[in-house]
Parts: C-alpha cells; sequence; structure tokens
C-alpha cells in the first residue's frame, strides 16, 4: 500500500499512519525528557548549585518546545477515530473510549495545568512547590501514555468485553486496565520515552562539546544522560524480547510475520537479515543470516518453543474467520522489527561507549564520538516509528484483534475526494509544523547560545 | 439518577467548562491584534491567559473523550459527518496551540505579528466552527436510518447556526474583553474597558438573538415545549444583559461573573434544548439519535461515573488554585529583562 493507494480504507489507514507517527516523534521526548528535567531541577534544589538551574532552564525550553506539538498533534488523534473510523467508533466506544475519557481527565488535564504552574510559577510559588508541580506534571504524563497504552492494547488483546448486538462491550474494568499486553506494552513504551529523553540529551550535550562550548556545564549534563541511557537501553532490549512472548501468545500471526516464518518451526532460528522470502510464492529467502534457536526462545521464552508458520495460522484464520486473507505485509513487518531491534543495540552501544570514555575522562575530546552521538539523536525516532509499524501493521487485518476487519470500519459518510483532500492537508500542516519546530530545537540547543540563569524572565519561559 | 441522563448532563456540563473558560482565552485571542500598543503590553496580554489556558482547552478533550466513551454513536456521527468543519476546526486549533508556544521564540517583529494574527484567527475561527457545529445537533442534519451523515458541508449553514457562530464569537469576545478588565492594568486595562462596552451592545443582542432563536428551533424541529428550554435562555439573556449594564457601570468583576454565567446559561439552553436527541436529523426526523439510542451499556456508564465522581472535585481544586497562585494582574510595562549569560563556566 503506497501513498497513492486510492480506496477510502487505505486512505484512513495512511492517514492514521502518517498522524499517529508523526504525534509519537513528540510524546516520547516529552515522556523521557520531562523526568530528566525534573531531575535536574531537584538537584539544584538540594545542592543549590547554579549550574543546574542553567540546564535545567536549558533542556526545559527544548521540553517545552517539543510540548506544543504533542498537545496540537494529540487533538487529531483523538479525533480522527470518529472522523474517519465511525464504525470501529461506535463499535468500541464502550470499552475504548472509557480509558480515553479518564486519560483526559485524570492525567492530560494534570500535566497541562501543572506545566502552566510550572512555565509561570518560577517566582510565584515557593522553590519547593515549583519544584513539585514539574513532577506532577511528568506524572501526568506517564499517566497519560498508560491510559492511551491500555486502549490501544484492548485492539491487540481485548478482554474484559462481550458482544452484544454487534458491539463490544465493557465487562470488567479491571481485566482492561490490568490487561498483560498493556502492562508490558507501557513498560516498553516508558523506557522508550527515556531512551529518547536520554539519546536526545546526550547528543545535545556532545554538541556542545564539538564546539568547545560550555563544556564543565554540559559534562554535568551528559554524566545525567549516560546514567539513564546505559540502564535503560539495557533494559529495553531484555524488555522489548519479552514483550515479543506477549504478543506470541495474542497475535501469533504478528511473530511469524515479524520473521517471515511460513512454516511452523520448532526449534526456530532468528533471521538477522535476508533477501527474498516475503510472499507466499517466495517462503525461502536467497540468501539469509540465521542464529539458531534464538526465535524460539523471543517468542515462548525457551530454546525449544514452536512458532507456528503463517502458513498454518492462515488456514487456522480461514477455518476461524471464513475466507480471506489474514496475513499482514510480511517484508514490512520483517523489516520494521529488524529496523527497530537494531537501532535498540545501536543506542546501547552508544550508551556503553559514552559511558565508558566519560569514566575515562575523554567524552568531550573524543570527536568521533561526538559526532557519532549527535547523529544517534536521531536513532530513537527511528526506533520508535518502526516499532509502531510493528505493531499496527502487524495487526492487519485486523483493527480490533479478532473482531472487527479494518475494511469494514471506515466512515461510510466519508468519501475518497475528502478523506485525500484531508490526507494533502495533514501533510502539508505536519511538514510545516515539523519544519518550524526543527528549526526552533535546533537554535534553542545551539552551542553558542548562551546558557542564562535568568534565560526565562519571569513570568513567562514562553512568551 | 438515571445514568444515561447523568452523562448527556456530565457533558454539557464539560462543554460548559470548555466556554466558559477557552471562552475568555479565545477573547483575549481576538483582541490581541487590537488592544496593546507596544511589546510590553502583548505581551502582558498573553501571560494573563498563559499559566491557563492550556487546562482549559483540556475540558474540550475530556468532552469529546467523554462522549466517545458514554455515547458513541453520537460521537461517530459527529465526528464523521462534520468532517470538513471539523477539519477546519483542527487547522486553528493546532495553529493556535502553536501560536502560543512559538511567538516569543524569536525577536523578530513580522514573526511575532504572524503569530499574533494566528492566535487570533484560530480564536476567532475555533468559536465560529464550534458555534455553527453545535447548533446543527439542535438544528437538524440529513441522517440515514444507520446514524450516517448524508448531506453535504453546506448543509451546516443555515440562518440559525451561522447566527450561533457569530453569537459564539461575539459572546467570547465580550467574555475576554470583560476578563482583561479584571487582569490587566493601566492603559491596557482602560483600553479592555472601552473595548467592554462597545462589545457588550452587540454581544448582548447576538446572545439574545440565538437564544430565542434556540427555544424556537427547539419547538419547531426537536418536538419540544417551550418550558424547559426557555428557563435556562431567559437565565442567559438575563446575565448577558446584566454584565453589558454592569460594565457601563464600571463594575468589572461583577460584569465578568455575569459573563461567566451568561455563557454556562447558554451551553445549558442548547443542551436542554437537544434533550433527549442528542442529534435531530432533518428532514427524517424519524432518524434522530436519541441519548438511549447512543449510549453505552450500563456497566461503562456506572465505572466511568465513579471515575468522573472522583477526579473532577480534584481537577477543580487544582484548576481553581491555579487562577488562585495567577490571581494578580498582569502588568503591561514588564519589559524583558537582559538575556546575556551569566558567567559562563568555560567555553565561547
Amino acid at each position: 500500500m503506497g501513498p497513492f493507494a486510492s480506496t477510502v480504507v487505505d486512505l484512513a489507514r495512511v492517514q492514521f499512519a502518517t498522524t499517529s507517527l508523526y504525534h509519537f516523534l513528540f510524546v516520547p521526548l516529552t515522556l523521557g525528557l520531562g523526568p530528566l528535567v525534573a531531575i535536574m531541577q531537584t538537584i539544584w534544589h538540594r545542592t543549590g548549585n547554579d549550574a543546574w538551574l542553567r540546564l535545567t532552564r536549558f533542556f526545559g525550553t527544548l521540553f517545552l518546545i517539543n510540548f506544543a506539538i504533542g498537545v496540537a498533534t494529540g487533538l487529531v488523534q483523538e479525533f480522527e477515530f470518529g472522523m474517519n473510523w465511525s464504525v470501529y467508533s461506535r463499535f468500541v466506544g464502550n470499552v475504548f473510549g472509557a480509558p480515553l475519557a479518564i486519560e483526559g481527565l485524570a492525567a492530560f488535564m494534570l500535566e497541562s495545568t501543572f506545566l502552566g504552574l510550572w512555565i509561570f510559577g518560577w517566582n510565584r510559588l515557593s522553590p519547593r512547590l515549583h519544584l513539585a508541580t514539574l513532577w506532577i506534571a511528568v506524572l501526568g504524563t506517564w499517566l497519560s501514555g498508560y491510559f492511551i497504552l491500555v486502549a490501544n492494547s484492548w485492539m491487540q488483546h481485548p478482554v474484559g468485553y462481550k458482544i452484544v448486538n454487534g458491539e463490544a462491550q465493557l465487562t470488567s474494568v479491571w481485566a482492561l486496565l490490568s490487561n498483560g499486553f498493556a502492562l508490558r506494552a507501557y513498560l516498553h513504551t516508558m523506557l522508550a520515552g527515556l531512551i529518547f529523553g536520554s539519546i536526545v540529551m546526550l547528543g545535545v550535550c556532545c554538541w556542545q562539546f564539538l564546539r568547545g562550548h560550555q563544556v564543565e556545564l554540559f559534562l554535568k549534563a551528559a554524566k545525567l544522560a549516560l546514567i539513564v541511557a546505559v540502564p535503560v537501553t539495557l533494559l529495553q532490549l531484555v524488555v522489548g524480547n519479552r514483550f515479543g512472548e506477549a504478543v506470541t501468545s495474542a497475535q501469533s500471526m504478528k511473530i511469524a510475520a515479524s520473521e517471515a516464518q511460513w512454516n511452523t518451526c520448532q526449534p526456530c532460528s532468528f533471521s538477522l537479515f535476508q533477501i527474498g522470502g516475503f510472499t507466499k510464492d517466495d517462503e525461502t529467502p536467497s540468501f539469509s543470516i540465521t542464529i539458531p534457536r534464538i526465535l524460539s526462545y523471543m517468542a515462548t521464552g525457551s530454546f525449544d518453543g514452536q512458532v507456528q508458520g503463517l502458513t498454518e495460522l492462515q488456514a487456522q484464520e480461514r477455518r476461524k474467520y471464513g475466507s480471506g486473507n489474514y496475513m499482514p505485509n510480511v517484508r514490512v513487518i520483517y523489516w520494521s522489527m529488524r529496523v527497530m531491534a537494531f537501532a535498540g543495540v545501536v543506542m546501547f552501544l552508544v550508551a556503553v561507549l559514552g559511558a565508558w570514555l566519560y569514566w575515562r575522562k575523554r567524552l568531550e575530546r573524543t570527536r568521533w564520538f561526538l559526532w557519532t552521538a549527535l547523529v544517534a539523536i536521531a536513532l530513537p525516532y527511528i526506533a520508535a516509528s518502526a516499532g509502531w509499524v510493528l505493531t499496527e501493521m502487524g495487526r492487519q487485518p485486523w483493527i480490533v484483534q479478532g473482531l472487527l476487519l479494518t475494511d469494514r470500519a471506515n466512515s461510510p459518510s466519508v468519501s475518497t475526494t475528502w478523506l485525500g483532500i484531508s490526507l494533502g492537508f495533514f501533510i502539508t500542516l505536519y511538514l510545516v509544523l515539523g519544519i518550524v519546530d526543527f528549526v526552533l530545537m535546533r537554535r534553542y540547543a545551539r552551542p553558542d547560545r548562551p546558557v542564562t540563569r535568568e534565560e526565562f524572565p519571569e513570568p513567562a519561559v514562553t512568551y | 439518577m438515571d445514568l444515561q441522563i447523568f452523562w448527556f448532563c456530565l457533558i454539557a456540563v464539560l462543554w460548559g467548562g470548555y466556554f466558559v473558560l477557552e471562552g475568555f482565552d479565545f477573547g483575549v485571542g481576538m483582541l490581541l491584534p487590537f488592544l496593546p500598543r507596544n511589546e510590553g503590553e502583548r505581551g502582558a496580554m498573553l501571560r494573563t491567559i498563559g499559566p491557563v489556558w492550556d487546562g482549559n482547552e483540556v475540558w474540550l478533550v475530556v468532552a469529546a473523550g467523554a462522549t466517545f466513551a458514554a455515547f458513541p454513536a453520537w460521537y461517530a456521527t459527529m465526528f464523521s459527518g462534520f468532517y470538513i468543519a471539523l477539519l477546519l476546526l483542527l487547522f486553528f486549533l493546532i495553529v493556535r496551540v502553536v501560536s502560543f508556544e512559538w511567538r516569543g521564540k524569536s525577536e523578530s517583529a513580522r514573526w511575532r505579528a504572524v503569530w499574533l494574527w494566528a492566535n487570533a484567527a484560530g480564536s476567532v475561527g475555533i468559536a465560529l466552527i464550534w458555534g455553527i457545529a453545535l447548533a446543527n445537533l439542535l438544528y437538524g442534519v440529513p441522517l440515514d436510518s444507520d446514524g450516517d451523515y448524508i448531506g453535504t458541508f453546506w448543509d451546516l449553514f443555515s440562518g440559525y447556526t451561522v447566527l450561533a457562530g457569530v453569537a459564539f464569537v461575539l459572546v467570547f469576545a465580550f467574555h475576554g474583553a470583560s476578563f482583561l478588565t479584571l487582569r490587566t492594568t493601566g492603559e491596557l486595562c482602560e483600553r479592555a474597558r472601552r473595548a467592554a462596552r462597545l462589545l457588550a451592545v452587540p454581544a448582548v443582542a447576538a446572545g439574545a438573538a440565538f437564544l430565542v432563536w434556540t427555544v424556537v428551533v427547539a419547538v419547531d424541529r426537536n418536538d419540544k415545549d417551550v418550558f424547559p428550554p426557555i428557563l435556562p435562555a431567559v437565565i442567559a439573556i438575563a446575565a448577558l444583559a446584566a454584565a453589558a449594564v454592569l460594565v457601563y457601570a464600571g463594575r468589572s468583576g461583577l460584569a465578568f461573573t455575569m459573563t461567566v454565567l451568561g455563557t454556562a446559561a447558554a451551553v445549558a439552553t442548547l443542551f436542554t434544548a437537544l434533550y433527549p436527541r442528542v442529534i435531530v436529523s432533518s428532514p427524517n426526523f424519524g432518524n434522530s439519535l436519541t441519548v438511549a439510542d447512543a449510549a453505552s451499556a450500563h456497566y461503562t456508564l456506572a465505572v466511568m461515573s465513579v471515575v468522573a465522581l472522583i477526579v473532577t472535585p480534584v481537577v477543580l481544586l487544582y484548576q481553581g488554585w491555579t487562577y488562585y497562585v495567577f490571581r494578580a494582574r498582569v502588568t503591561g510595562e514588564e519589559v524583558q529583562p537582559p538575556t546575556e549569560a551569566i558567567a559562563p563556566t568555560s567555553g565561547s
């Protein structure tokens, strides 16, 4: 399916993919930079060392520029379910709507209100209370993530519902909130946020070192970034693997597709790289590099585990749901999984290398690493986008796994023409927003910009 | 109380909260190009709403989310039916959000002017579109028997719905001006007072015309009696008229209280007129979507009620506290403090 897809459903899918991938360029940086800025302010509060105040304000500004677009594009997401997917909305509203509404009331309200207090409260609130407002705002962003992932995970692995008159109805809110799939997805996503925060922060610090600018100040921030980056990138590799197990039981097809595993295997080797083998007519790759037994371990937790193949799963699904193609796009799923995983490994290596150089007191002078870390800012963005492509395209043809097909879920009242126009509209608007945001972020992260204590005159960071 | 009715009321309250709170933010935005005479005053005007507008906007996010959860069919029909209108609305919402954050990020006068006008245009656009969209719920739109919208974009425009849009714009401009008289000082405050006086009569006239017409539409097109919609309508008209009188009498605090009450009562009028339907269908009245048709099952509503009853008071408490923290008037004379670095530790 390309950008020139012609049917209504394809256009609606491209639109949802575009807007949500774009939204998620900003969200994880908010999730990760928030706590890091809060830690910096906490250290300033504890030690009274001005350097930490200056860092708080420096990274706080980047945090806020980024936050604004996250908010703006989040509104689109909330509207888009109803606008483009009205059949879906009617079908799932009973279940899926609840976490969205709770997110707004209990989490988004918290982060928006307390962020306003933080931005404008520097001289109005006592330092303690002012620090608390940031931590509460951060709590809001993390709560927000939980409820959104509860909603999303229900589409991947529906629980706590029954079907009445062709609609899903909630039967247990506890089952919904404690969905194992959601808890794992939450952990995975929050770690991704911390990776975003720490890798971006490390990259920005390294940019400063490259220009020899305020080295002593930014070494403090680099240290903090590395202290976070090393454990979270490592943990993410483990959690990512464990998450695979949850996917295996809930969405066997997604795992089989992510490995381009056509035939059921036991034990199964993990394909690192392959050419061909992505279609029914071409099941065997012409070239591949594999590691024995690793797929079994990743998918089942045992080196001898059995992984069902696409062909067998397709036959099973057909018996269950009637004729049709129940396989996602194998090539896309295979590669999105690898792009995500390889980027994750590279980020771990960058973090470990950075920590070693820091420990040897050579970080700020090792220019090749400084350039690497600067370029590595792109990695979390690539990994997260690939991760969502895997998650969402891997669920196809279902919009809600096993319950509702994507091509029956769109809005009947919205024509191809208008979907095309709205897609063009969002792409144009988002491109402009993205360019302005990039220029602003760059300007405020620029090494020759003075990092002042009074940079944000009371009462405004932003106005 | 029946949970379906409770949630219908709660959604009305959420919309009411959104328009009361963001209403004055919109008003401030609309007046941005006209009231301030210099950069200091522009900054001051933005700072009157700076700490709160984002929190205020969340009331919309919650209203939409609550509609999705409590009345999925209402959300689905409304959002897919008003497609083009909502697309335009999203444009204005996005432009306005970033205008707040981006305007101050460059010293260039042109850059700042662009985002100032973006904020003003966004404020007018959002008020206008919501006025037209919500009025259409009552006025009636063509729905088929599945509850899907079968009209065109142009079906959303009629004398009544356009008046609703204009009334929203004028009332919010008035509401915002009366808010500014409470939050600014000196000449800026004086100009805000003059703006409030200038806007009072048109706002009351458009607001009253919209409210009276709403009652008429409710009777004509939604099978309602004059009572009860007339009750909140009368309160709204009286409150707005009182606000106008109070503005001329120089009683800013009371005038603002009255524009708050007027806005809330106007939203109440619209939803009272709408009940027991959530979207009226016209010409086929029988296809109208009712509260009972659109509502989620009892269990979902019960769960959401528990959450709402626990969380809403907390939200009101901390949002109220925010207004208390930033209660001091914002002065226009504030000059940007110097931005030179304090003793860089090393490097350049």
